[in-house]
């Protein structure tokens, strides 16, 4: 319609072009919208007629007439605008143009997005290894970045570890929103398909405070393509086959955008796999069945927008049916036995212990440019976790019915203001409040693990960005947080006084319940953040950044909550309601060396964590059904040293290698001794051969070696029943190093008109090794999955 | 849509959705169904009785060890009826765990070890088919003989397993399953 309008003015200026009198002068300026600096070299075209704007941005046009014209104003990286104007009514006029457009609206399919901050140590993939992971979890993917590793449980539950840290202390956003997926539990994986995302970066360390005070191991950002204002359609589908677990995943996104700034988005996933096998024997009950879908639509203008994007996953994942123990012997014999006590044949079955959750995840999202100014951006978010885990429980009937069942739905509202207007800086300031609530559904008849609870927070972030020369910007940033927990929890009584609870804390019991007190505890933490850093590029290939980072993090409510057995895990978890915040300093570096021929990054860092909260095993507690070993929460004084480095050499056209490196030191500076779970130094070397001339060819050999961990925790002592007297129980010894080679090559082809396939061949665990990982819960029980080839194909259209 | 409109709206939103999801009622309290916390081993042998007792009132969710009770010492050469009673004693009457032990008796066995230098052996005195609807023939536990021969002290321990693999050799490794109780007795025989 307004397409059409316009041809009418048009035709209506040239018909009365002539009959005018025609000394009428129009003059002004073409203006960037964005900040409202002057556009040299824009020009103006009205009938034949084209002039450009000079150094200051002025245009003025002579020999015009007294009647209405439309002019096509334009310049390099800008949409071009038709503006009608009477010129009997309008001798001056300043054009604004949106220079920025591209910056904002372009598709980006690869390569880096502008990083997150300026000073901290980060690290993007891209969209080939997403899809290279396409039937994997994000946490597998996660792992390509150097000091990103994983806390597995199995080879299907993977938590991804930053530079020694994991679980609480990782944000995850996903699509813009903080993902809320009860992410406290060791064997509670991230609840997103990896599929959804255009570009996964991983910053490490608190730094990028807007997402959040309290990432103390860092922030994983996950963002979609972006979809351009124009006329398209397209598409792309990745299909997978993997021989390990018989299985297979497809993925397949459908993109329509339109110049109007409209765009439609919808995404599907599907992943199915039997048992995996390790090199001796099936991984009885490992198979997982994930569904995934997200849509989203929307209007981006330059000037504002909104959005709408809802998503659903769904996984239903086996646990290693040899992982349900009943009691310390049994873990001691396991141990011992150095196989799985359950190996059954290959089944797609999932039977109990399994896990099966659900997420949604929408949002709604506005933005508004203010000319000169900057960008306002609003966003409500609602998110709803649904977790069943289903044990082997003693009758028929109980093992139908979950033994842990939570329900937790999160609704945040998120507003800010980016001033990007000035040259040399720019300052991002915003809001978030959130509210939280946690259902424990009693109908498990299994005491809950984790109570109900409402939490509230809200937080208030600035930080700022400023270059001082085209070589150095500094940052800084600052931001606090409120947190308020009110949970109704159940105590044993005799629990409450084993824990000194009944000399502290009696004031917040409400019920008694014969053999448990119902309390409510209600906490409050008030915590502050703040960064401060640089970036210092000389020599145009060479890059310093140096960033210290203060974040505090309240406990989460397992830390402050657990207690009793956690019948998936058979042992007794116990929180502490005197757990406070922990506080981590952190100061790294990254210098880093970008040129054809080299590229190289050396980062080290320091994390020196006070009241820093940490799980593992203390003792072991007896009771009818045997001694149950018991990891309790405690804070300690925590230092984590350590550096991740990376060096690609191109060799030859075709011939390139990459190394990477990574090491992480953890100790309890109270007690002198290690931190558990610290992950292990990791080398890894790769050779690539590549050839466009060939189909596209890139193929590539990795080797992967990851070192013994030399340094863990002490074993503990635990009296045997079975045995009738005291026995090592084995539980922190790490095992062996491993080495393991993969193979990787991609071709493409052209595929029906204008379409292009990719076909993709990967093989993990060549050589078929049979490893243990530090890592895995699952280390005690069995191997790690053994050789793999997986066939993907990937359709864009 | 302008932005007023649209943040009314979103303050609108959000504020029935926290009064909707407000809730101020306390959560039921849950009573682990099928906890065990009482094993009674009756061994009898005419009118000797002896009694071993394990008793874990707070489960194994709770910190407390169980308490054991031991009524005697048994006798040298004798040969003992021994019959196990579970109970749940957090419930009021107790509920005895037998019947369910007994109605899935084919997924069920106790497991009887005796350790150290006690003097004694034990034998399995019924079967599967003893409880009907079941008809198997392998042994269950829940009736077993102890006989004794010299004076001695030892440990004597019984293990309840659910799903074990049926038939076994007797042993708790090529058993398996999952471990419902696992309790010894320190026992003399005199």
């Amino acid at each position: 319609m307004k397409r059409n309008t316009l041809c009418i003015v048009f035709l209506l200026v040239v018909n009365h072009l002539f009959a005018q009198d025609c000394n009428q002068t129009l003059s002004g300026r073409v203006i960037d919208f964005h900040d409202g600096v002057p556009l040299e070299g824009a020009t103006i075209t009205f009938n034949s007629t084209t002039i450009k704007t000079d150094s200051n941005g002025m245009y003025k046009m002579t020999g015009l007439c007294a009647t209405s014209y439309a002019f096509t104003i334009s310049h390099e990286d800008c949409n071009s605008q038709v503006v009608t104007i009477n010129i009997n009514e309008v001798s001056n006029k300043d054009f604004y143009l949106e220079h920025h457009l591209n910056e904002l609206l372009e598709v980006k399919v690869s390569g880096n997005n502008k990083t997150k901050t300026s000073s901290s140590q980060e690290e993007t993939i891209n969209k080939d290894v997403i899809e290279r992971y396409s039937s994997a979890a994000l946490g597998d993917a996660l792992r390509e970045i150097t000091g990103v590793s994983s806390l597995n449980t199995g080879s299907t539950i993977v938590k991804p570890i930053i530079q020694g840290l994991s679980g609480s202390r990782v944000l995850i956003m996903n699509n813009g929103v903080r993902m809320q997926d009860m992410e406290w539990g060791d064997e509670h994986a991230p609840n997103v398909d990896i599929n959804t995302a255009g570009n996964v970066t991983v910053v490490k360390g608190a730094a990028a405070l807007r997402y959040g005070g309290d990432a103390i191991g860092g922030v994983i950002v996950m963002e979609p393509n972006k979809i351009a204002a124009k006329d398209t359609l397209f598409g792309k589908t990745v299909v997978t086959g993997a021989t390990n677990g018989r299985g297979g995943a497809i993925s397949s996104e459908i993109i329509k955008g339109y110049e109007s700034g409209w765009f439609l988005k919808a995404q599907g996933t599907l992943k199915r796999f039997g048992d995996v096998e390790a090199p001796d024997y099936v991984l009885s009950n490992t198979s997982i069945f994930e569904r995934g879908g997200s849509l989203s639509f929307g209007n981006n203008k330059f000037t504002q927008g909104w959005d709408v994007y809802y998503s659903y996953y769904q996984n239903e994942i086996g646990v290693l049916a040899a992982s349900h123990i009943g009691n310390a012997d049994d873990l001691i014999e396991s141990i011992n036995s150095g196989q799985p006590s359950v190996i059954e044949n290959f089944t797609y079955t999932i039977d109990n212990p399994k896990q099966d959750v659900t997420h949604h995840l929408g949002r709604l999202r506005y933005f508004k440019r203010f000319e000169k100014l900057g960008k306002w951006t609003t966003q409500y978010d609602f998110q709803h976790n649904q977790r069943f885990e289903f044990d082997i429980r003693q009758t028929e009937e109980l093992r139908k019915i979950p033994s842990l069942d939570l329900e937790l739905t999160t609704h945040t509202l998120t507003s800010d203001f980016v001033l990007d207007s000035k040259f040399d800086y720019n300052l991002d300031f915003g809001i978030v409040m959130r509210y939280q609530d946690n259902f424990a559904d009693p109908s498990t008849r299994a005491r809950r693990l984790i109570p109900d609870y409402d939490k509230f927070d809200a937080g208030l972030f600035v930080s700022g960005k400023y270059d001082i020369n085209d070589n150095v910007t500094i940052d800084a940033g600052v931001r606090y947080d409120y947190n308020q927990i009110d949970a109704k929890k159940f105590y044993i009584k005799t629990r409450w006084e084993e824990q000194g609870y009944d000399q502290e804390f009696n004031d917040l019991i409400i019920a008694d319940e014969g053999t448990q007190w119902l309390t409510n505890p209600k906490f409050d933490y008030h915590s502050i953040s703040a960064t401060t850093g640089f970036n210092y590029v000389f020599e145009d290939s060479y890059e310093l950044r140096g960033n210290y980072a203060l974040a505090q993090r309240a406990p989460n409510p397992s830390e402050l909550f657990s207690d009793g057995l956690h019948h998936s895990a058979s042992r007794i978890e116990l929180g502490d309601l005197r757990i406070d915040q922990e506080t981590s300093h952190k100061i790294s570096f990254s210098f880093q060396k970008n040129d054809e021929n080299w590229t190289w990054e050396i980062a080290p860092y320091a994390n020196f964590i006070n009241d820093y909260i940490l799980l593992e095993p203390t003792d072991v507690e007896l009771s009818i059904r045997g001694a149950f070993p018991v990891w309790e929460y405690r804070q300690t004084n925590a230092r984590l040293l350590g550096i991740d480095a990376k060096l690609t050499k191109k060799w030859h056209t075709n011939w390139h290698t990459n190394h990477q490196f990574s090491l992480v030191k953890g100790k309890d500076t109270e007690t002198k001794i290690p931190l558990i779970n610290i992950p292990a130094a990791n080398f890894r070397n790769s050779i690539v051969f590549q050839k466009e001339d060939w189909m596209g060819l890139v193929m590539s050999l990795e080797s992967d070696y990851t070192f013994r961990q030399n340094e863990f925790p002490d074993n503990i002592i635990v009296f045997s029943p079975q045995e009738q007297e005291d026995v090592l129980l084995d539980i922190n010894t790490p095992p062996g190093d491993y080495h393991l080679l993969h193979m990787n090559a991609d071709i493409r082809t052209p595929f029906f008109k204008e379409n292009e396939l990719n076909i993709g061949l990967t093989i993990n665990n060549i050589t078929n090794n049979k490893y243990r990982n530090y890592l895995n819960r699952q280390r005690y029980f069995a191997d790690e999955v053994g050789r793999n080839f997986l066939l993907r194909l990937t359709f864009n259209y | 849509m302008n932005t007023r409109k649209f943040l009314s709206m979103l303050a609108i939103a959000s504020v029935l959705m926290y009064s909707c999801s407000d809730d101020d009622d306390n959560p039921a309290v849950v009573n682990e169904e099928e906890v065990i916390t009482t094993m009674t081993v009756t061994l009898t042998a005419g009118t000797d009785v002896v009694t071993l007792t394990s008793r874990d009132l707070d489960g194994p969710d709770g910190p407390n060890a169980p308490v054991i009770d031991i009524s005697g010492p048994l006798s040298a050469n004798t040969t003992y009826a021994g019959e196990v009673v579970l109970l749940n004693e957090t419930e009021t009457p107790a509920e005895n765990i037998n019947e369910e032990i007994e109605e899935e008796a084919d997924e069920h066995q106790f497991f009887f070890v005796v350790a150290g230098t006690l003097n004694a052996t034990t034998m399995y005195t019924d079967t599967e088919a003893d409880y009907p609807p079941n008809t198997g023939t392998n042994p269950v536990g829940i009736t077993f003989n102890l006989t004794t021969t010299d004076a001695s002290t030892g440990s004597f321990s019984v293990t309840l397993r659910h799903q074990p693999t049926k038939p076994n050799d007797g042993t708790l490794a090529d058993a398996g399953g999952d471990t419902d109780i696992a309790q010894s007795f320190d026992v003399t025989i005199q």
